[in-house]
């Protein structure tokens, strides 16, 4: 076959660039997929709970992963400020995964317990209120917005559908959990689960 | 099925076999466009025209770059053999990104215990004046505490200044190693809006406290406020604010405020109570860490004091 021929037939051209990239990905993607480690959950690693699944789906819609990773890598100085470095196994109920590559912040995948609740409170409101150098913003609307038990019902529904081992009493409680609690809240309650399988650190309250 | 650790047979060859042809059909595909002869007009031109007059011409690869992609190949080739990257197979030096770590960790760890495990043993005098201790301790502090007790040790509105004289918890360097060791909540202060007799008794007993802080108040409102106070504070904050720092209940005569003097920041501290919260820090740092620290936080006191008297040596000497 000419160069012309694939040169000048767009069509043609994007089936052989398809096919290109798609032996990067046999190669490398693919065969991961067979891997326990990368589809079971690592030890401790359950289901979200519905206040900690809307406080991720908080973490997601407000960006926060173009600031923080969730990631720490294999390094002893990340381990050393950190804790125990990330597995794949702790991403298998993240849909999607929060690794990031960006941190203009901390990395956030050994947070949990690491601070009080109303420290991330007052932070979230405004860092610069703790942290006068900070250059995070502050989320003072994520106090005043409430919960959406229906929504969350149907995420659910969708995640069991996938496969997660939801079981069906879960949906009894969401109502009740969700009655006070603004987005900041679920946020936090999520932010304070983050990692605690790993470091053994518990919330304190 | 799915593999524990390794890759079941037919993948690993399926690496193995893809990722080495892939490096040779890159191998091939110079050299079959190095030998390909492409017409090429008299100036030297492809004969593709677009956009009416822009041409190519046809000139052979420049070396240092074909230079440059033989090499990379011979990289990824001499890469592959050191280093695990097809399949299963490890590589002849063994290296792991794992490896790596705990191989990193004991060689820092063996270099740090040599010298910072001696710190178990220092005096208070020789940890603060020994300036590798002090180092240390500022990095720690920069990486646990800053986040609440901001960067200089200042403190923030709720977490205590560590550069003043004011200790919520008590001070000196065996308790302060024992409060970073194994942290301190402050549950005492609950919300007594109802128990003082809702909004007014809140009042009151805030113009009281701003009294005994000997700061501006409503004397009517304190007066009454005095009577509940000796009724409901008494006990943590004692009869004259003084305190108690084994409960953490901060000394409320002095100019310290961890919450706010203010009306409304009192206000909402009475009604609604506090609950400030020091994180137990011995699963993060080991004991010489944490004397380290606690020797650089008790020079960031030590300095502003000496800062002071020499502002009022200079003072006086006006």
């Amino acid at each position: 076959m000419e160069h012309q021929t694939l040169e000048k037939n767009i069509n043609l051209m994007a089936v052989f660039i398809v096919l290109v990239i798609s032996v990067a990905g046999i190669i490398q993607i693919v065969p991961l997929m067979t891997q326990k480690e990368v589809r079971e959950p690592a030890e401790g690693i359950k289901p979200y709970t519905p206040l900690q699944l809307a406080g991720r789906d908080v973490y997601v819609s407000e960006g926060c992963y173009n600031c923080h990773s969730q990631m720490i890598r294999p390094f002893r100085s990340e381990v050393e400020r950190y804790g125990p470095y990330s597995v794949a196994g702790e991403s298998v109920y993240d849909r999607p995964h929060q690794w990031g590559s960006k941190r203009t912040g901390p990395d956030l995948a050994r947070v949990g317990g690491r601070y009080s609740d109303d420290w991330h409170r007052v932070h979230l409101l405004n860092p610069r209120n703790l942290v006068p150098e900070s250059n995070m913003p502050g989320y003072p609307w994520l106090a005043e917005n409430t919960l959406d038990p229906e929504l969350m019902k149907k995420k659910i529904k969708a995640l069991q559908m996938l496969g997660d081992p939801y079981s069906d009493e879960v949906f009894d409680t969401i109502e009740k959990d969700f009655a006070d609690k603004t987005e900041m809240d679920a946020l936090i309650i999520y932010l304070q689960n983050m990692g605690t399988n790993r470091t053994g650190r518990k919330r304190n309250d | 099925m799915l593999n524990d650790g390794m890759l079941s047979n037919g993948w690993h060859w399926l690496v193995v076999i893809g990722s080495i042809a892939n490096i040779l059909a890159c191998w091939w595909l110079l050299r079959w466009s190095a030998k390909t002869k492409v017409k090429s007009n008299d100036d030297n031109t492809t004969g593709h025209i677009w956009d009416e007059d822009i041409t190519e011409l046809n000139n052979p690869l420049p070396r240092w770059w074909l230079g440059l992609f033989y090499g990379s190949i011979l990289f990824a080739l001499g890469y592959l053999v050191l280093y695990p990257g097809l399949g299963n197979y490890k590589g002849t030096l063994g290296w792991s990104q794992e490896s790596q770590l705990v191989e990193d960790t004991t060689r820092v760890e063996s270099k740090i215990a040599e010298t910072q495990k001696f710190w178990n043993d220092y005096s208070t005098e020789d940890l603060l004046s020994n300036r590798s201790v002090l180092k240390t301790g500022k990095r720690i502090f920069a990486n646990n505490c800053a986040m609440c007790h901001g960067s200089g040790g200042q403190g923030a509105i709720g977490y205590p200044n560590l550069t003043d004289k004011d200790w919520q918890w008590g001070h000196g360097f065996d308790q302060l190693v024992d409060i970073i060791t194994n942290g301190r909540t402050a549950r005492g202060m609950m919300a007594w809006k109802d128990s003082l007799g809702g909004e007014q008794g809140v009042k009151d007993v805030a113009a009281y406290v701003r009294k005994l802080g000997g700061l501006e108040h409503d004397e009517k409102e304190a007066e009454v406020g005095m009577t509940l106070y000796n009724k409901t504070c008494i006990g943590c904050h004692g009869p004259t604010g003084a305190g108690l720092q084994a409960l953490g209940a901060p000394k409320l005569s002095d100019e310290y405020w961890l919450y706010g003097s203010d009306l409304d920041s009192l206000y909402e501290t009475i009604a609604n109570g506090r609950s400030g919260q020091m994180p137990a820090q011995k699963d993060l740092l080991n004991s010489y860490r944490i004397r380290a620290v606690v020797a650089y936080v008790m020079s960031l006191s030590k300095k502003n004091e000496e800062d002071n008297k020499q502002a009022n040596v200079k003072e006086s000497s006006n």
